[in-house]
């Protein structure tokens, strides 16, 4: 079939603004969006420029917004969006080109919540023990492949991007209800802050932008709770 | 403008075995660098789903002994047994070492790390399955990516995300550094290093139906290649039974691990008939062949390629809980659900088990000797130490690039103590601009997309599972022409900003060179072991063979040299499942 993909492009040696670049492309109902985007830089227009690698939802690359929503492209089926299809680069990240953003911010923001298990106490020989009980209370925030659609997705983060964003707290959270982590004190002072879990006004985009299926807010929760009864 | 940095080490690639490379390495010297063409959580290892092998014990009686023997008789006898009882004993190490890390296993209820079975693995030297693939549900490679980046973090590791490698600064037989392309401007950089590790994965790519990243385009080694180090037991290349039918995406053995069984189009369960006592558990390559053989003989579902891998049966609870992942990929892009309708399913290029070749501690050597290259290492799916032989256990990835990973980790930190920085040869980045400013300013009319499809569309037809002299021969041929148009492309992209043309048009290189010595060493092997299977041959002949190829590039022609294999608990005896 064929589809009329617009893809909002930008090249800073070349472009002064971003502009909307338009190209009839011959894909499959079932191929995925990032197909669409293959064929082309294969056989249209070898400059344009986006990230993939696994093209199964498990590396995060290619988190865009598609038709309005952040979706990965190689989730996305063609047959479930019709035409044209509108691709465009994350909200709020600076564009380097094209659909490429500069995620570095992101991360920093990923990094200061201290995103490893903090225990200093001498291990075992073996594992530490804990329960399957223990285990399943974060198993949900474990999912994370940060690809930012939640983070990009949050009004909040539109209106105030220092605003630390749903994607770190998800990795905080990941620690904060582990049972082996004893670091919860630290990040939860981290995240009590005016940028930090208070800026989240429980808008649930992030959820419905989730391509892993993370109950995104109500980690937040989870945590502003802990919050609330940690005394701090 | 090219800038030179100066760490006393470089691991070139931040998957699993890079990662945990850099972290050995970290114990020593803070001056360690970390040079990924993606971002680290974006690396292939995120994507492993069953599990990584151990033999704990959590579950029933195990021992790393019989670990061993499995992985022996996995590759079917072509592992060199002193690498795989180091593997199989130390992966037990690194698994607990993970869970220390804070690795979210799943658990037993008496939260102990759980275990499951696994393809190939077995209880008292192939009596029966036996659970030993540790798991954190079909997601266990995302797991062990992200602890190991957590801890990189944690302990401060400098990362170099979205720079390209293009050249490995070797002379004299002494390693000095590499050069790569910056991604985001387009600027060369020279790593003038002590020591430097290839961690650069796989290269699957060459094949058209695979379970591999667009990334795995086999970088490092095929510059290893181009820089006269040669390439070990190439002819073989895994494919793993089940791929989800013309995607390649891959279905876990955790689906056939927890009790998943493959059907022909009369519903019935083929393997059976090939492999009595491990059914559908038996090892990848005979799956692969059985479900070809299938195929071939009519029995594919409606006649078509494809077989189905039922789960019905399992329940709900079971495929929803253990293999959430791969239940989500069948219903995005197949629009199945797999509680209700089996999968279909078609063998996937995976895995290849050739590659760099090196000692037990990720020293890279450079003949049938073992010579070291001094400074040079390499480990994970782009070395071959060999632990997997003709054909990888399933697991046993994840345990190479633990163990080896840390091995090289810890054999270059001690290097690093005794070594000075060796020169930089002139003009050192003079090599990769002249390559990049080659393929730039190219202005013939050939496509690298069409190309690459050729490419992928004729390894798949001709070196795949079945292979023939008269089909490799024929691809020999193809992949000279491809070679010759490969010098007259014309790329789009002439710019420096995230040029990934560019970047498509290098990887291709890099796949052309990989492509040609798999099909000259699988042409040269007359018999067939393991994932290489020779219609023309089709026995094993240890008498002949035994023996591991190493694959030289002279001035553009191919020398073959062979060397022994290492043999030391389990005699080679006929592969029976």
């Amino acid at each position: 079939m064929r589809v009329l993909l617009k893809i909002k492009r930008f090249n800073p040696e070349r472009d002064r603004a971003p502009y909307w670049a338009e190209y009839e492309v011959e894909v499959e109902p079932v191929d995925r969006v990032l197909d669409a985007l293959e064929y082309v830089k294969w056989h249209l227009d070898g400059t344009l420029a986006f990230r993939r690698s696994c093209a199964h939802g498990i590396c995060g690359s290619d988190a865009m917004l598609i038709n309005g929503r952040n979706r990965l492209a190689c989730k996305v089926l063609i047959k479930d969006l019709g035409s044209p299809i509108t691709v465009e680069p994350m909200r709020g990240f600076p564009v380097i080109k094209d659909l490429v953003v500069d995620m570095e911010g992101f991360f920093a923001k990923y990094r200061a919540i201290k995103p490893y298990l903090i225990n200093d106490e001498l291990p075992p020989e073996t594992e530490r023990r804990q329960s399957p009980e223990e285990r399943a209370r974060f198993d949900d925030t474990t999912k994370c492949i940060l690809c930012g659609a939640c983070t990009t997705s949050c009004p909040s983060f539109w209106a105030n991007g220092e605003y630390i964003g749903p994607a770190a707290i998800v990795n905080a959270h990941r620690f904060i209800f582990d049972s082996r982590d004893r670091g919860a004190a630290e990040r939860l002072a981290i995240l009590n802050t005016r940028l930090g879990v208070w800026r989240c006004r429980t808008i649930f985009n992030c959820v419905e932008a989730c391509p892993r299926g993370i109950d995104v807010t109500r980690a937040i929760a989870e945590v502003k709770r802990a919050l609330l009864f940690s005394g701090t | 403008m090219t800038t030179v940095h100066r760490y006393d080490a470089v691991i070139v690639g931040a998957g699993g075995a890079g990662l945990r490379a850099a972290l050995e390495v970290a114990r020593a010297t803070p001056r360690v660098a970390v040079v990924s063409k993606l971002y680290p959580i974006r690396s292939h290892t995120g994507t492993a789903q069953g599990g990584i092998g151990a033999a704990l014990g959590n579950m029933e009686e195990d021992h790393w002994e019989w670990h061993m023997f499995d992985t022996v008789k996995g590759s079917d006898y072509l592992a060199d047994q002193d690498a795989v009882e180091i593997m199989c004993q130390e992966a037990i190490a690194c698994v607990y070492e993970l869970e220390h890390w804070g690795l979210p296993f799943d658990r037993t209820p008496e939260g102990k790390i759980a275990q499951r079975r696994f393809g190939g693995h077995t209880r008292n030297f192939g009596e029966a399955p036996v659970r030993r693939a540790c798991h954190a549900a079909d997601r266990t490679g995302h797991m062990i990516l992200q602890t190991l980046y957590q801890q990189c973090l944690k302990h401060e590791v400098q990362f170099f995300n979205e720079f390209h490698v293009l050249d490995l600064l070797l002379e004299d037989n002494v390693c000095r550094g590499i050069v790569a392309l910056s991604l985001a401007d387009g600027e060369l950089h020279v790593f003038h290093a002590k020591a430097v590790l290839f961690a650069t994965g796989g290269f699957g790519r060459m094949y058209k139906v695979t379970s591999n990243a667009r990334s795995l385009t086999g970088d490092g080694v095929a510059i290893a290649l181009r820089r006269g180090i040669p390439l070990e037991d190439m002819e073989f290349f895994q494919f793993h039974p089940t791929g989800i039918y013309k995607l390649g995406i891959l279905i876990s053995e955790a689906a056939r691990g927890e009790g998943g069984i493959l059907r022909n189009r009369q519903g019935e369960r083929f393997m059976e008939r090939y492999a009595p006592t491990l059914l559908d558990l038996a090892p990848r390559d005979i799956i692969s062949r059985c479900m070809y053989t299938e195929i071939r003989e009519g029995r594919g579902i409606d006649g078509k390629d494809y077989l189905h891998l039922d789960l019905t049966h399992l329940g709900r609870e079971v495929i929803e809980k253990k293999l959430p992942d791969i239940t989500d990929f069948a219903r995005t892009y197949l629009g199945i659900d797999p509680v209700r309708e089996p999968i279909p399913v078609q063998p996937t290029a995976h895995y290849a088990m050739g590659g760099i070749p090196t000692d037990v501690h990720g020293r890279v050597i450079r003949d049938e000797k073992n010579t070291p290259v001094l400074g040079f290492y390499a480990a994970g799916e782009c070395a071959c130490v060999s632990v997997h032989g003709a054909n990888r256990l399933g697991t046993n990835s994840l345990v190479d690039i633990l163990v080896f990973g840390k091995l090289a980790g810890r054999h270059m930190a001690d290097y690093l103590r005794g070594a000075d920085f060796a020169p930089l040869p002139k003009d050192a980045e003079g090599p990769a601009r002249e390559e990049c400013q080659r393929l730039l300013t190219s202005n013939g009319a050939e496509s690298v997309a069409r190309l690459r499809e050729i490419l992928q569309r004729e390894m798949m037809d001709k070196a795949a599972v079945f292979r023939t002299r008269e089909g490799l021969e024929a691809m020999l041929t193809t992949l000279k022409e491809l070679k010759d148009r490969y010098r007259r492309i014309r790329l789009q992209d002439k710019g420096k900003i995230f040029n990934t043309d560019l970047q498509e048009a290098l990887e291709l290189g890099y796949l052309l060179d990989l492509a040609e010595v798999t099909v000259v060493s699988a042409l040269a092997r007359r018999e067939s072991r393991g994932a290489h299977y020779r219609e023309d041959f089709p026995k094993r002949d240890d008498a002949q063979w035994l023996k591991h190829t190493l694959a030289y590039r002279i001035n553009g022609e191919y020398e073959l040299r062979y060397k022994p294999v290492v043999i030391t608990r389990f005699q080679p005896v006929e592969r029976k499942y």
